[in-house]
């Protein structure tokens, strides 16, 4: 059973982040913060399909998550769903077409040992 | 040129830390208030008015918002390792508050997190990838 939350966790996650990612780089640079402008600045994301779809993807991972937590040690939870950081990397790289230099791989490749050891 | 790099930068590490915090406590506060076991699908929706679980949500809805305003200038693989610091302040939190045992071996992959996360955060600039078109409304 929380194998398969796990599963479902990563896959949705994965696709949810990312998707977020796409949505708000098509939105571009957020730089007000009063709240007038956060308002319309979530009006217009609300219609953004990247960002539906982010959210859509989003809530089935929270249920999931939520079923996990249930029955596993928080130590244990967040640890596990961490592959969606290997995945995410790589999708940043070849769909978001982000110049991943040799330092974020060298960066990356660190916290994916340090998560294995703090998870395993 | 590098008034504008000081500018996204001082930004971003202002919201990495709200985006970093509110995931740690709001996955604190959900694993607090988590039941044994959710047996029926009724069971999910019910558990969310838990005042301990509605405190996680409500952080989870910031870490959502703010992580959205981060990734509008900054890469996702820049986005992703600053973030994960959230995995050693889990830890950490999970030993104080939950009195969960670190081992050695933990220690030493906290220790690679936070290498991973310094290389990534002190070197690079956090935006290369350039959006293709802006949207009006976000701001002047």
């Amino acid at each position: 059973m929380r194998w398969l939350l796990i599963g479902i966790i990563v896959a949705a996650t994965t696709a949810g982040e990312v998707l977020q990612a796409a949505g708000m780089r098509r939105h571009g640079e957020i730089r007000d913060f009063r709240p007038g402008a956060i308002g319309r600045a979530l009006a217009v994301l609300a219609r953004n399909r990247f960002v539906i779809a982010a959210v859509a993807a989003m809530a089935v991972s929270f249920f999931a998550y939520l079923g996990l937590l249930a029955i596993a040690d928080l130590s244990f939870a967040v640890p596990a769903t961490a592959i969606t950081y290997v995945l995410e990397t790589v999708l940043a790289k070849y769909v978001l077409k982000e110049h991943v230099n040799w330092l974020r791989w060298a960066g990356a490749s660190l916290v994916i040992c340090g998560v294995a050891l703090v998870s395993l | 040129m590098s008034h504008e790099h000081a500018r996204l930068r001082v930004k971003t590490w202002i919201f990495a830390v709200v985006v970093v915090f509110s995931n740690v406590f709001g996955n604190l506060f959900l694993k607090r208030g988590m039941p044994p076991a959710l047996a029926t699908p009724l069971e999910y929706i019910t558990v969310l008015f838990h005042p301990w679980v509605a405190l996680g949500v409500l952080l989870l809805i910031v870490w959502l918002m703010s992580r959205m305003a981060l990734l509008s200038w900054a890469d996702l693989s820049y986005v992703l390792p600053v973030t994960s610091v959230g995995y050693v302040l889990v830890a950490v939190a999970g030993k104080v508050l939950l009195n969960e045992q670190i081992t050695v071996k933990r220690w030493t992959g906290i220790g690679l997190i936070v290498a991973g996360v310094a290389l990534v955060s002190g070197g690079s600039v956090p935006q290369t990838a350039h959006p293709k078109h802006k949207t009006a409304g976000a701001g002047p």
